[in-house]
């Protein structure tokens, strides 16, 4: 009965591969931006802010098209991108993770920066008197008192990556084996006659997919706060 | 050596602060909001005073007018905090050995299983701290300042936050720290009686300034301190030590410059060093040596000086020996008995006055592991 097509493994590959590589590659970004929020304090804070946070209200399509107009093949930093880097995002799975880590950029920022709040800032003066430098300071005292909101942050954007629709379709179109992740084939599914069975079975996997990903973070949540209660 | 020379706005009031300190403890002696953490803030580097100078062994650490101000990590000066800050994601044995990853390598002079033995903190190296009670992490959090090898170690009233019995379960590690290890500690409290037990060398600092500087017992035995340190209790610091003892009637004799003092029983060697803190309020004066009386101690001084404080009582500072002795008595009386500097009279304290708190140890002696005991029975 539950039997995938290949079409339909390649889509549930592809969906996987693309959130990982977005959670991924927006994770210094998103560690940096946090502590920029968190901790320094200069003019043009709150519009940086709101930069941060604007594709959580944007409409999605809105953010698709603005990513198309820069990243795409004539747009400055797609051009960029690919005379200096190599790297093409207009039409492959690179956009499709770009797409999914912009959208789901503001969700990690938010759940690494309440967590660098949460640390107390008297642990790391006195890393400071017991020799450490800043670096250190941060590397052995603030990464892993702010690691749960790290993980949240990872499985908000891992969550949301999978089901990013609107702004992939813009700025990458529909391709099936190329940008044609999860919910993309879920749509394409129902706009097909007969695709129903097909579209439930997709659905069932994303289903399954977001609960693995949400009791994963609590398992290892739960694992820090034991080690930091004493176990 | 310490030298300490700062001057910094503090909200209401300025900080103004002078001060040279040798080895030993160096407490910093005053009311709450005295400004006396700010003070070692300055010394730890974590504020910036507006101008002055702060010097450790010869190395300075900040100096306003050539515009020297050392960060704190480079500061190799040891902190240990009201509220212990241990680091909750490590077990002790990572926070006490925290330090050590910075410390210069060609310096390790406090060895790890020194330390740990020192504070007896042996069995708690694998626990987590939030699995610690309050004075074991105040002892993990002095181990883990001493193990990054200061030049100096801050302490800022470690035991405020802690009750009585852990109080006196940290007392007597801090006095094995203050005889035994080489370095120097400034040591912050507004608990008369704590100083008098640790301190080597008082700081008295009243809303932003120094008020007196000077050994222990000289400061405490000094008259009209009381109104600027702020509602501690009174009393002076004898230096003695254990001179027989009566298995009789469960007394020791300890013998002073002054003569000898009777306290009950101590399960101390003959010879042992110690400090005696006597509450002016304990202390009588008499004009003629009194007969018949309850008292074993009666002590022949001379009045040095009187200061009248609040409530209509006055504090009177005598001459025993080479020692001060600090007694409280009405107003009243002093003019009844014709009290004022030069003239002889005798102090009479209560032995069962005398109780385990009022005591310490002074300096090292062959027994030092042997708790102090008093027997009640």
């Amino acid at each position: 009965m539950f039997h995938l097509s290949a079409d339909e493994i390649e889509a549930v590959r592809l969906s996987l591969r693309v959130a990982f590589w977005a959670m991924l590659w927006s994770l210094p970004f998103g560690l940096a931006a946090a502590l920029v929020l968190a901790r320094a304090r200069f003019w043009g804070k709150s519009l940086l802010d709101g930069a941060i946070h604007l594709p959580l209200v944007m409409p999605p399509v809105v953010t698709g098209y603005i990513l198309l107009l820069l990243f795409g093949r004539n747009g400055p930093l797609g051009r960029f991108f690919e005379d200096d880097l190599g790297i093409v995002f207009a039409f492959r799975w690179t956009g499709a993770a770009l797409a999914a880590a912009v959208t789901a950029f503001p969700l990690m920022v938010r759940a690494m920066r309440l967590s660098l709040e949460a640390v107390d800032r008297r642990l790391e003066e006195a890393a400071g008197t017991l020799g450490a430098r800043r670096v250190f300071v941060f590397l052995l005292v603030t990464l892993p008192l702010m690691m749960p909101g790290i993980i949240a942050g990872m499985v908000l954007s891992f969550a949301r990556s999978l089901g990013e629709f609107g702004a992939t379709i813009t700025f990458v179109s529909n391709i099936p084996g190329e940008t044609q992740t999860l919910p993309l084939a879920i749509y394409t599914l129902t706009q097909t006659p007969g695709g129903d069975p097909a579209a439930l079975r997709l659905t069932a996997v994303a289903v399954v997919l977001s609960m693995l990903a949400l009791l994963a973070s609590e398992m290892l949540a739960r694992q820090i706060g034991r080690r930091l209660a004493g176990d | 050596m310490l030298e300490v020379d700062i001057e910094h706005l503090l909200g209401a009031f300025a900080l103004d602060i002078h001060f040279v300190s040798g080895t030993g403890l160096t407490a910093l002696f005053g009311r709450s909001g005295a400004g006396k953490t700010s003070v070692v803030n300055a010394i730890a580097g974590l504020i910036r005073p507006e101008r002055g100078r702060i010097c450790v062994d010869g190395a300075v650490l900040l100096d306003s007018e050539r515009g020297i101000f050392v960060p704190a990590h480079r500061r190799r000066i040891g902190y240990v905090f009201q509220e212990g800050r241990l680091f909750p994601h490590l077990t002790v044995r990572q926070n006490l050995l925290f330090g050590r990853w910075f410390a210069p390598r060609s310096e390790m002079a406090a060895g790890f299983d020194d330390v740990v033995d020192l504070l007896g903190i042996g069995s708690l190296l694998a626990r987590r701290p939030a699995r610690l009670s309050g004075g074991e992490k105040q002892r993990v959090a002095i181990g883990r300042a001493l193990l990054a090898n200061p030049r100096l170690l801050l302490m800022d009233e470690p035991l405020a936050s802690l009750d009585a019995a852990r109080k006196d379960e940290i007392l007597p590690y801090l006095e094995r720290l203050r005889d035994r290890a080489s370095v120097p500690i400034v040591y912050v409290s507004h608990a008369a009686a704590e100083v008098a037990r640790l301190a080597t060398t008082i700081v008295l600092i009243a809303e932003g300034s120094v008020r007196a500087v000077g050994p222990v017992a000289e400061v405490m035995g000094q008259a009209g301190l009381y109104p600027l340190a702020g509602g501690f209790e009174a009393g002076a610091v004898l230096t003695v030590s254990v001179a027989s003892h009566d298995a009789r009637w469960g007394l020791t004799e300890l013998a002073g410059s002054f003569g000898h003092l009777i306290v009950p029983r101590l399960d101390l060697a003959i010879g042992s060093p110690l400090r005696v803190r006597i509450r002016a309020r304990d202390v009588i004066l008499a004009l003629a040596r009194p007969a018949e009386i309850s008292a074993l101690n009666v002590l022949a001084g001379q009045i040095e000086a009187l200061a009248p404080i609040a409530d209509g009582a006055l504090e009177v500072q005598l001459r025993l020996g080479s020692e001060r002795l600090l007694a409280r008595v009405t107003r009243r009386s002093g003019q009844a008995l014709g009290l004022q500097p030069g003239r002889h009279v005798f102090a009479v304290i209560k032995t069962v006055a005398i109780d385990r708190r009022s005591l310490g140890r002074d300096g090292e002696s062959a027994d030092f592991d042997q708790e102090i005991e008093v027997f009640d029975g």
